[in-house]
């Protein structure tokens, strides 16, 4: 009687809703056990607390606009225009910066051809900026795909090994100057030249990480849960190697400019109507031994360097901020 | 023993590769190369019997056994526009022991340097010298080495009074080339000793150490140099040799009479031969210094098993 009666009071207290679906709330499914830890946010929080880096970025990003915008300027000049005095007829010729004697105004001067050194540096930057990235992203393409087939396909470790070894052994600066030896001067063949050897570091690098990643307990893990491979590549290896492959694009860049910089000084680089930082620099440096004119060799390396340090420094300090081990 | 001979082997098989490539993409150039002044007073008749003469007119496998075979004799042909009807060997010979010696003076210069700094860096960490070997190591690894040269050569030579080109009889003529040539190895060697100490310091027979009570000095100095030394032992071969190849900038700008220097004045004056002979020296330098650090580093540790090396470092 009595289990009767409790079975009853049960059967009355229960609350029908109980019994209804619930809605899925995926917030809800993951408050346990789960951080709410994004790999980006992370990386971002990092980077954001070396203030030398920040601001470093700051101005590497404001460099680069202003040489994209700077030919849509007002009042600027051509970087290949020779500027003749129209009161003499004579070229004006190593006109130093903002010199008041003479009417137009130069904000760098001019070189010893009459051309507006400003616009010849802005030029020469888009030149020397676009040969980087360009370097930086195929060496970026290539060096990802051969080191992950190296990492990946078992049957390929031991035939791309040997091939690394015999290309890598050859002094980069060789290839370098045959290269360019041999081929016609110009902004392709400069690219092609770099990225013979560059992508070999990236590749190594990617292939020995994922040497290192892909069989740990994590990813048997994720395989063994189903899931899917899209999934395990980009959360469980790609954070690992953002990291690397971000540091090896962003020294590619001031690795370029300075390559760019050796071939024009051996007599290899860009043709003289291309303005690049390199030929600047030889240009400048003709003349450097006149107090009056090294303006010409300073203007241009203080780009260069401010430019330079500043992909490195970001680089490197990006790539501390990507590894995921660095996160708290 | 086994490592060695397969490293040998290797690197001989390497040299072959990038001579046959060098070989094979010089001959892709233009014949005006092989001529010098005067190309264009040649007719058609003279210019294939020139060619002919070179033997540039057989076939290309042929032209690359008597290639192979005039190496074998340390025959590196003649130069053309350089110094006409001169041997090869002859011009690179006195070049390479002023170079030699550029290089040697530097190294060591360097290695004094970058080493205390590196040392002074890790002992300090996160204070005013690691920041200072920082900015300094960055600088150096960034900025294309010809700007700082530039600036050194301007600055240097009003400050200190000091002469503006190489000249072998004037003792001070030498300090800045070897300054500049030792700017980047400083940097390197400071940057690697550094990370290396930073990592051992970190272990546990350092601690076992402080532990039994040795001095922070002591420990330094008998231990952790010695393990962060080892994978430095690697490089210097290499940038021994290096040095020959490595002072494009320094010995052009000094016009010190050097292999680098040279290499840009026979590439400005189109002289083939001479061209080719250099590259071949050079790539056979780093090849060489890349040997020879594998097989220093294994014998400075035991413990480095070098069996399935390449890659994996």
């Amino acid at each position: 009687m009595t289990r009767k009666k409790i079975m009853n009071d049960i059967n009355d207290n229960i609350d029908p809703s109980l019994f209804e679906f619930a809605e899925y709330d995926e917030t809800k499914s993951e408050l346990t056990g789960y951080s709410n830890y994004s790999f980006w946010k992370s990386t971002f929080q990092v980077f954001m607390k070396n203030k030398v880096a920040v601001a470093l970025l700051i101005l590497i990003v404001s460099v680069v606009l202003f040489t994209a915008i700077q030919p849509y300027l007002p009042n600027q000049k051509s970087p290949t225009q020779i500027y003749i005095n129209p009161e003499t007829g004579l070229q004006y010729r190593n006109i130093r910066p903002n010199d008041p004697s003479v009417s137009e105004n130069f904000i760098f001067g001019t070189n010893s051809i009459g051309q507006d050194l400003w616009a010849r540096i802005w030029s020469g930057t888009r030149t020397s900026l676009f040969i980087g990235v360009s370097v930086a992203i195929f060496e970026a393409i290539v060096g990802i795909t051969i080191g992950a087939l190296w990492g990946y396909v078992r049957k390929l470790d031991a035939v791309i090994t040997e091939v690394y070894n015999v290309w890598d052994n050859i002094p980069t600066t060789v290839v370098l100057i045959i290269l360019t030896y041999v081929m016609k001067p110009s902004i392709s063949t400069i690219i092609f030249a770099m990225c013979m050897t560059g992508w070999l570091q990236m590749a190594r690098f990617v292939r020995n990480l994922i040497l290192i990643i892909r069989d740990r307990e994590y990813n048997l893990a994720s395989r063994c849960l189903g899931t899917p491979t899209s999934r395990i590549i980009t959360k469980n290896l790609l954070p690992y190697l953002v990291s690397v492959i971000m540091l090896r694009m962003a020294l590619a860049i001031p690795a370029a400019i300075g390559n760019e910089v050796f071939l024009s000084y051996i007599g290899m680089g860009l043709p003289i109507d291309i303005p690049s930082l390199g030929n600047l620099i030889n240009e400048g440096r003709a003349l450097m031994m006149d107090p009056n004119q090294r303006y010409q060799l300073f203007f241009p390396a203080a780009v260069i360097s401010v430019v330079t340090i500043s992909f490195y420094v970001i680089g490197n300090v990006f790539a501390d901020s990507a590894d995921p081990r660095n996160h708290v | 023993m086994k490592y060695y001979v397969t490293r040998l082997f290797r690197s001989f098989l390497t040299l072959m590769i990038v001579i046959t490539i060098v070989f094979l993409l010089m001959r892709m150039m233009p014949i005006e190369g092989y001529f010098g002044s005067g190309f264009d007073k040649l007719d058609a008749g003279q210019i294939e019997a020139k060619l002919k003469n070179l033997g540039l007119l057989d076939p290309l496998p042929v032209q690359l056994k008597n290639f192979y075979i005039s190496l074998l004799k340390g025959d590196l042909g003649q130069s053309i526009t350089y110094r006409p009807k001169v041997d090869n060997t002859k011009i690179l010979g006195d070049k390479l022991i002023t170079s030699l010696r550029f290089g040697v003076a530097s190294l060591t210069l360097s290695l004094i340097v970058g080493l205390s700094l590196g040392i002074l860096m890790a002992r300090h960490k996160g204070k005013f010298w690691d920041k200072f070997g920082t900015c300094y190591v960055v600088g150096a690894n960034a900025v294309p080495a010809v700007i700082y040269y530039l600036l050194i050569q301007v600055f240097f030579t009003d400050i200190f009074k000091l002469p503006l080109l190489f000249d072998k009889s004037v003792p001070k003529s030498w300090i800045l080339p070897i300054l500049c040539l030792s700017l980047v190895t400083t940097a390197y060697y400071a940057m690697w000793i550094r990370r290396y100490m930073v990592d051992e310091l970190n272990k546990d027979y350092v601690r076992l150490a402080r532990a039994k009570g040795l001095k922070s000095k002591e420990i330094m100095i008998r231990h952790v140099m010695r393990n962060a030394f080892v994978p430095m032992a690697q490089y210097l071969p290499a940038s021994i040799l290096y040095t020959v190849a490595g002072s494009i900038y320094v010995e052009s700008l000094f016009s010190i009479p050097g292999t680098g220097g040279l290499l840009v004045t026979v590439i400005q004056r189109q002289d083939n031969t001479l061209v080719q002979a250099l590259v071949l020296l050079y790539s056979s330098i780093g090849i060489v210094g890349l040997m020879l650090g594998d097989i220093l580093m294994s014998a400075f540790d035991p413990r480095i098993k070098l069996s399935h090396e390449g890659g994996s470092r």
